[in-house]
């Protein structure tokens, strides 16, 4: 037989044609199409809901490591020069987010102006008791024990203080968050994909004799494969839009009902804009790429390839 | 001119059963040909062969030069773009029209639509359906959905017609129309054909060469008209 070489003319006619035949496919079996969609639809809404609570799981976790710090109380007899030196060993220091200084006069005008309780007692001494200090915030919070550690040994330093305890009990109680939340996830994501393949499987099954019609009169197994790809493409998009839908007006309408907190002024939600948009960039993504390679997979079962 | 060539062909299928055993035979170009045989007697087996649909376990299928067995799947569209294929049940697209079913064959080739659309046209007119292009095939009796069907397997000029009981679900009266159809394809573009029936009395009346397949085995070739239905059974 002659070798056939497909002209780029023609294999710009046939991807033409598969996207032609996609639409039309959708609609001349609505119901099949509708099927399919309603269950991207509803999966999806599942997924985005999963994603916004993850998101601000993680965002909630993160707020409050960042406020976890290590105070370096200077000694009560550095000089100023001890000072800068210590300064620039602590930035030094490996794990070192930021840090500020605190003069022990900033924190006694500070105690004093908490409580007048403190200003009587201060008042009474005729030095400050008080100890100059560095507040130091880390990178990652899991390795502060370390990173106090080294404080301590830095020249000058009186003693270092942070909730040794608690911050081994928030480190602990935040990783196991975290893997919930990222397992329920990917939980989710799974029964996401299996639900959508499934179903667009189940019409592809249904036009499995189409599948062997193409095959006869001589099409391509890509001549075959592209028009049910564009369709679950379609479906993925079509989809795709409630959930959008719903994530942007259902989280901003949410953010302005609580708002923009959880429960406390410490925990903050995330700022709707951009957030929904990427939340649904996602969805749509998950949609158009879910729908496309399980139809594109289905058909190649009845290929024989 | 020797244009298909089965050469000692065994179909044998995974289950045991061997549909096709030993059977050798040469079609020439232009030929009409009825293959015959009782329902399980393996002339489907037979004729599937000559489409790729079954591979032979032994021996070797010729058709216009191409040994059919030992095509590689993904190559078999290349074949099949060359042979018409009319079925018994039809198989259309229940969701294209006649016109768009036809134009299939012709789409997934990459041709042109202006150079699809009058050759669609054309063989619709061929089959006489050239007022039910816009019909979809429920719309369509079975005598039309089967013009539909030969329609589509001559819409590429292919040099084969392939048959596998076209009448088998029809009428006498439409049967008739339908063989006509079939008869003035071969006759007028040369088209070699090859057709599975068991409707003996189109066999007697058509006249053409007729192989007999009984259990899996070519039991008889008869030349033009000399084979009578009732002489054998």
């Amino acid at each position: 037989m002659r070798k056939e070489v497909i002209k780029p003319v023609k294999a710009i006619r046939i991807f033409g044609r598969s996207v032609r035949d996609a639409f039309k496919s959708v609609i001349r079996n609505f119901s099949l199409s509708m099927a399919s969609i309603l269950c991207v639809t509803i999966t999806l809404i599942i997924m985005s809901v999963s994603i916004i609570v993850a998101c601000n799981i993680k965002e909630a976790t993160k707020t409050i490591e960042d406020e976890m710090h290590i105070i370096v109380y200077m000694k009560s007899d550095a000089t100023d020069e001890d000072k800068d030196n210590l300064e620039a060993e602590i930035k030094n220091t490996e794990n070192v987010r930021e840090f500020e200084y605190i003069s022990k006069e900033s924190q006694k005008q500070s105690m004093e102006e908490y409580d007048e309780l403190f200003k009587t007692l201060l008042d009474y001494l005729d030095t400050n008791p008080l100890l100059s200090s560095f507040i130091v915030y880390v990178d990652d919070i899991k390795d502060m024990d370390d990173t106090a550690k080294e404080l301590e040994k830095l020249p000058n330093v009186e003693t270092v203080k942070y909730g040794e305890q608690t911050v081994g009990e928030v480190v602990d109680a935040f990783d196991i968050i975290e893997k919930v939340t990222l397992g329920v996830v990917i939980a989710m994501l799974l029964v996401t994909i299996f639900l959508i393949s499934n179903t667009i499987k189940l019409t592809i099954f249904s036009r499995r004799s189409e599948i062997e019609i193409m095959r006869l009169v001589g099409a391509s197994n890509t001549a075959i494969r592209l028009p049910f790809l564009f369709e679950g493409l379609i479906i993925g998009i079509i989809g795709s839009i409630i959930p959008v839908f719903v994530t942007i007006y259902g989280y901003v309408i949410l953010n302005n009902a609580m708002n923009g907190r959880i429960f406390t002024e410490l925990l903050k939600l995330i700022e709707p804009y951009n957030f929904v948009f990427y939340v649904s960039a996602v969805l749509v993504g998950i949609g158009a790429l879910v729908g496309m390679l399980s139809s594109a997979h289905s058909v190649r079962r009845y290929l024989k390839i | 001119m020797k244009f298909i060539e089965f050469k000692n062909v065994t179909k044998t299928y995974g289950n045991g059963i061997t549909a096709c055993a030993d059977v050798s035979v040469e079609i020439n170009k232009g030929e009409f040909v009825f293959v015959i045989g009782l329902t399980a007697s393996g002339k489907s087996t037979f004729v599937k062969m000559l489409y790729r649909e079954e591979k032979p376990t032994k021996g070797t299928v010729n058709v216009g030069g191409v040994n059919v067995g030992a095509l590689r799947n993904r190559k078999v569209y290349k074949f099949r773009r060359k042979v018409g294929v009319v079925f018994q049940d039809f198989k259309l697209l229940p969701q294209l029209t006649a016109y768009e079913n036809v134009a299939y064959a012709l789409e997934c080739v990459g041709m042109k639509a202006k150079d699809i659309r009058p050759k669609v046209l054309d063989a619709l007119e061929r089959v006489g359906l050239k007022d039910k292009v816009r019909s979809f095939p429920d719309e369509l009796s079975g005598g039309e959905q089967q013009r539909v069907c030969i329609a589509r397997a001559i819409v590429n000029s292919p040099k084969l017609l392939i048959c596998d009981e076209p009448t088998g679900n029809l009428d006498p009266k439409t049967s008739k129309e339908i063989m006509d159809v079939i008869s003035s394809i071969n006759k007028d573009l040369g088209t070699t054909v090859i057709m599975a029936t068991h409707d003996k009395e189109i066999v007697n009346r058509m006249k053409k060469r007729v192989l007999v397949i009984n259990n899996g085995m070519l039991v008889g070739d008869y030349e033009k008209g000399s084979y009578k239905a009732s002489e054998s059974n």
